[in-house]
């Protein structure tokens, strides 16, 4: 037996062997017993100097191939244990993804406040201030400078809470309207505002009253602001909150702030316009009022109504909400029931 | 009120079907609640001729009858009215009708004896008790001799007319009359109404003999008065019948139902008295006396106020004016001779007078709108024709006048580029001056301008925005364009103080609070729960109920009633927050509060609600809840350091857990755990508050260096456990580390809590990591050993903690 034939021999039984190991330690053994400095490898070529000069290149060569081939036949080997050990480590870490998501807080707007966001993004965009006034007003301002002096019927249509004779809680956000008039200077430009807050009535608490609820005012005050201006701004809010699909309709009305003075119908949710017994046949609910700023207003406020004019508004959030999103009962606003608020969460 | 379409039609002439009349007069006039017919919903309901009749075997008041509803063979109907009568022409409800109410009238038995069918009375297809007159009250109804037997019945009761109810505003009293309605409606439709005019048929007696007035002008401004004699009491005619019930008002007599019938046609509301019943020929409108009383028509007793205007003769009131007469001037069959007063009251006073007394009438309705001043005398004469005519009276010459107004058309000047700078439109002149001449206003135009003269019957309108009003809606909002404001730019944004709220709510909503709106009106005691500072209470003149007196002076009373009424419900797990008002009063003199924005919250049971954690375990505490506020807080940005300390002083609050926040030593609220005895008193579990004065903080200044370049240089972490007394708390430990924790001293974390077993009694473990760095270089250990000695020598001679 020659060296290479020992090698030889070697080369053929053990790469044979190391594609039996069956785990990386015992790999890990083999390969110091071949590659090792004990090992026959080394040992091959540590017996090289007795070979002739000639020889001993080529058998260098030879030895040095068979230590690469088991090498690379080593690492092929570590390679698909390690792979095979992974694969299991995998399965056995298998989850099951159908189980829960871990639960995280997350706190919602109130569904009257996304609405009255949403009506201020809106009135933002066009260059309106926001502007929030005291709830317990002076009858002054909730009443005579609105164009209702004592004695006015119209009173009668809005039950108030009185605190003394000249101090109630305001029955509407429009004395906002008088306040915001006083102030402004109309050298400056227009006025722009809305006013979001909360209003109060005197009335029994039932599925379609509430004796506090909210209000968005708006005006519009300047040389030039029309009735056709009216129409348009408030059928922009109709497609803001509800949908391009939506039309407003004006009809007549009386506040005693606005003359003319109309009330906006849109086209009813539940039936489209066609007809049902939400709109009471008529393909129309009613949402807001509305009208052009009553001289007198003006006058009160110490504007001069034969160079300015312009229109007015009243929206209410908690009817807008209501029948959004078809709430049948008003009172569920001021109950927060957590099952009830929660549901408001969908974006967009 | 309900104005018959066959009513209109007598006036106009009307293309469109009742629905579309209403859609019309909703679109230009006023809203209609409804265009109904009474019939509707009705059906097989016949006139039936009553052939025979014998009395029920196996019954003391039931009639079995023959009746002929048409058909070859009479109809066998037991019938138990009183009034049943054989050659009575009758309603006959057939088998398979519908009658009043929804109710199916089927083949029946009644004690053994087969009935088909029904026959009804008024209130029984579909009449209100309140319009059936009184000789129909308690039986069957008796249609005229010449119905046609087999017909439906409903054309003989008006039935198949359509009723518009029209929901009238406060400025539109003149559509509360069938004749001001067919006057918008011509304006609407471009037609003039036939309206008629009466002309009254005289006898010689003079009025003025037998009666004369004394009317207070500022209460009746107008007071007419015609006398009728001669008159025989009895049921007016059907087709007035007909047009009184279908406005709703039931058919007294002749005399009465004359009045009633005045009051829809012209909106003047008319009040008959029997003359002979009135003591002494003077008739006074004055004020009530004190101590007088008055039994109106209703028969319910009034105690009169001073301020009530009556009707009086020389010794007692006669009438609550303008709402209802008295039941001691009654119209009555022995009636022969009637006073019509016609006349117009100050409206305010009717008003007072109808709240006052709680009587609410048709008569008060209108005098408190207004009535058409120049109609009073038109109104009276009337009536007082149709009583020569229905009931043969013998009219008296003459009006007899108690006060009297000159009333004067009222003239207001618009010009047509007016009209068209509001309204937005591009109206020609002739387009605004028809329209003025279709609602009957008196128009005459120089250039462009109009001068309007407006006819008594409008008496809403004074000045030229009403004007613009009469064009918009005659010309129809549905033409007028859509356009937005032009004009100057203006910014809109929110301000400072505008975003931070909604920032606040945004950060507590994003920490996993819902936002509730609570009631800001509540009881007395609750308002003054969870006070953050003193104050008087304010409170309602007049509340509607117990539950809402009194205005919050705290966020949080009313975040509990929400916690009460999930727990109630069984919803356990609950995280509010609050932004909203409260009202504080310096003192009780003081009439208005002043409004404070403040931000509360309230948790009970778990935050993150975990179905597979412990809810016990996992529910809500003080520090779960500290770090939502101190999250908030720290968003908010305000320059300065936070302080929570300890408090006993809430009594609503939990005396161990509570603690007050300060920033930069400025008090701005509270947190902690409710008080267990009030959260009973609540009827809620376990519950954590936080308050805090929102208003305070916007107002803080605010830190908005953000940033701070992240060093490049390690940071050097020692830890160190201590052991010491439990009274010492956390942030004595940290005020003394950063006392002398050196320059490099970056932070400080607790990072264990020990009181458990083998620990000395009293004693507690605390242990704190503390992050050294030098930005501007790599700290040694040396450096970082020296700083960490010194901190924990301070330990220990200061609070005499043990290094463990």
């Amino acid at each position: 037996m020659t060296l290479r034939d020992d090698l030889e021999k070697i080369r053929q039984e053990r790469e044979k062997n190391i594609k039996d190991v069956g785990d990386l330690k015992k790999l890990d053994a083999l390969r110091v017993e071949l590659l090792g400095k004990k090992g026959p490898i080394t040992q091959a070529l540590r017996g090289m100097r007795n070979l002739s000069a000639d020889e001993r290149p080529k058998f260098g060569q030879f030895a040095n191939s068979v230590r690469d081939e088991l090498q690379s036949a080593i690492e092929t080997r570590r390679d698909e244990l390690k792979k095979a050990l992974l694969n299991k480590q995998l399965q056995n870490e298998t989850i099951d993804v159908t189980l829960p998501g871990k639960p995280v807080a997350q706190g919602q707007p109130h569904v009257i406040q996304q609405i009255i966001d949403q009506i201020e993004d809106l009135f933002i965009g066009m260059g309106y201030q926001v502007l929030s006034g005291p709830e317990v007003e002076e009858d002054k301002y909730n009443f005579e400078m609105m164009n209702l002096p004592k004695d006015h019927p119209a009173r009668d249509m809005q039950d108030t809470f009185y605190i003394t004779k000249d101090i109630l809680m305001r029955t509407q956000t429009s004395p906002m309207q008088a306040r915001t008039l006083e102030k402004h200077d109309f050298s400056k430009g227009p006025l722009k505002m809305i006013s979001p807050g909360v209003v109060y009535r005197r009335d029994t608490d039932d599925p379609t009253h509430s004796h506090q609820f909210h209000q968005v005012e708006g005006i519009v005050i300047d040389k030039h602001v029309t009735m056709a201006d009216l129409k348009g701004t408030l059928e922009l809010i109709a497609h803001e909150l509800f949908g391009d699909r939506f039309d407003i309709r004006l009809r007549p009305s009386y506040f005693p702030f606005t003359e003319p003075s109309v009330e906006a119908d849109i086209t009813c949710f539940n039936c489209g316009g066609k007809g049902c017994a939400v709109c009471k046949y008529t393909g129309w609910i009613e949402v807001l009022g509305a009208g052009m700023v009553h001289p007198n207003v003006l006058e009160m406020a110490g504007v001069d109504s034969e160079v300015y004019g312009g229109f007015a508004f009243g929206v209410g959030p908690d009817r807008f909400a209501m029948l959004k999103y078809g709430v049948d009962d008003i009172r569920n606003f001021y109950l927060n029931d957590v099952r009830f608020l929660t549901q408001f969460s969908k974006k967009g | 009120m309900k104005i018959a379409y066959s009513w209109l039609q007598e006036y106009l002439d009307i293309q469109v079907s009742p629905k579309d009349l209403g859609e019309k007069i909703e679109r230009s006039s006023v809203e209609v609640d409804s265009v109904t017919r009474p019939s509707d919903g009705l059906k097989k309901i016949v006139v039936g001729k009553i052939m025979s009749m014998e009395p029920h075997p196996d019954s003391d008041h039931l009639q079995v009858c023959q009746v002929d509803v048409g058909d070859d063979d009479l109809s066998q109907i037991v019938c138990g009215a009183p009034n049943v009568a054989t050659d009575k022409k009758v309603i006959v409800a057939l088998p398979g009708s519908r009658i009043g109410g929804n109710v199916k009238i089927k083949r029946s038995k009644m004690r053994g004896v087969v009935s088909n069918g029904m026959i009804c009375a008024l209130d029984e297809i579909g009449f209100s008790k309140d319009v059936v007159p009184k000789e129909w009250a308690d039986g069957i109804y008796f249609l005229p001799d010449d119905a046609k037997i087999g017909e439906p019945v409903f054309p003989y009761l008006g039935m198949d007319d359509y009723l518009i109810d029209v929901d009238v505003t406060p400025n539109r009293g003149d559509m509360l009359s069938v004749y001001g309605v067919a006057r918008d409606l011509g304006a609407i439709y471009a037609q003039t109404p036939k309206l008629n005019h009466p002309h009254v048929e005289e006898v010689g007696t003079a009025a003025s003999d037998k009666v004369s007035i004394e009317a207070d002008e500022d209460l009746a401004p107008i007071y007419k008065m015609r006398i009728v004699e001669n008159v025989k009491i009895q049921p007016s005619p059907r087709w007035l019948q007909i047009k009184l019930w279908n406005a709703g008002v039931r058919p007294i007599n002749n005399v009465v139902d004359v009045t009633n019938y005045i009051l829809l046609k012209y909106g003047q509301p008319l009040h008959a008295f029997d003359y002979n019943k009135v003591s002494g020929s003077t008739i006074k409108a004055r004020y009530a006396q004190k101590g007088e009383k008055l039994t109106t028509l209703d028969e319910a007793e009034h105690d009169l106020n001073e301020k009530d205007i009556v009707i009086a003769d020389d010794q007692k009131p006669i009438a609550l004016a303008g709402v209802m007469g008295g039941l001691n001037s009654e119209i009555d069959d022995q009636t022969t001779t009637v006073a019509i007063e016609s006349a117009v009251f100050t409206p305010t006073l009717i008003r007072k007078t109808a709240q006052r007394q709680n009587l609410h009438t048709d008569a008060s309705q209108r005098f408190e709108r207004g009535v058409n001043r120049g109609g009073v005398e038109e109104a009276a004469d009337a009536a007082a024709q149709m009583m020569h005519e229905l009931a043969g009276g013998d009219v008296l010459k003459g009006i007899v006048t108690g006060s009297s107004y000159d009333v004067k058309p009222v003239v207001v000047n618009i010009t047509l580029s007016r009209i068209n700078h509001i309204l937005g439109t591009d109206l020609s002149l002739d387009q605004v001056k028809a329209i003025f001449k279709q609602l009957g206003f008196g128009v005459t135009l120089d250039g462009e301008k109009y001068t309007v003269t407006v006819p008594t019957s409008r008496w809403d309108i004074h000045i030229p925005a009403d004007l613009v009003e009469e064009v918009a809606r005659i010309y129809g909002y549905d033409k007028i364009p859509s356009t937005l404001p032009s004009g100057p730019t203006t910014v809109g944004a929110l301000t400072e103080r505008q975003k931070l709220m909604r920032d606040s709510r945004h950060v507590l909503e994003s920490l996993g609070l819902n936002q509730a709106i609570s009631y800001a009106l509540t009881t007395d005691a609750k308002a003054k729960q969870f006070m953050m500072r003193e104050s008087a209470e304010t409170h309602l003149s007049w509340p509607m109920t117990a539950d809402h007196t009194t205005l919050r002076m705290n966020m949080i009373s009313g975040l509990l009633d929400d916690v009460a009424y999930n727990n109630a419900r069984r919803v356990k797990d609950v995280a509010l927050y609050e932004q909203g008002r409260v009202f504080y009063k310096d003192s009780e003199d003081e009439v208005r509060p002043s409004e404070h924005e403040h931000i509360a919250g309230a948790v009970s049971g778990q935050l993150v609600v975990d179905p597979l954690k412990n809810a016990k375990h996992n529910a809500i505490d003080f520090y779960q809840l500290k770090g939502i506020v101190e999250k908030y807080l720290n968003n908010l940005a305000i320059k300065g350091d936070i302080e929570f300390i300890a408090t006993d002083k809430y009594p609503e609050m939990h005396p161990g857990r509570t603690a007050d926040i300060f920033i930069h030593g400025h008090y701005v609220g509270f947190i902690g755990q409710v008080h267990p005895s009030v959260a009973e008193a609540y009827k809620i579990n376990q519950t954590y508050v936080f308050e805090l004065d929102l208003d305070a903080l916007i107002e803080m200044p605010k830190d908005m260096n953000q940033f701070e370049p992240i060093s490049k240089y390690p940071s050097i972490t020692r830890d160190v456990a201590l052991l010491v007394d439990k009274s010492v708390t956390n942030a004595q430990v940290l005020a003394q580390i950063h006392k002398r924790g050196g320059a490099y001293l970056k932070s400080v974390h607790l990072f264990d809590i020990y009181d458990g077993k083998n620990l000395p009694g009293g004693k507690q473990s605390l242990a704190y990591t503390l992050t050294y760095q030098n930005p501007n270089a790599t700290l040694t250990d040396d450096e970082v050993n020296q700083a960490f000695e010194k901190v924990q020598k301070t330990l220990v001679s200061e609070l005499g903690a043990e290094i463990r």
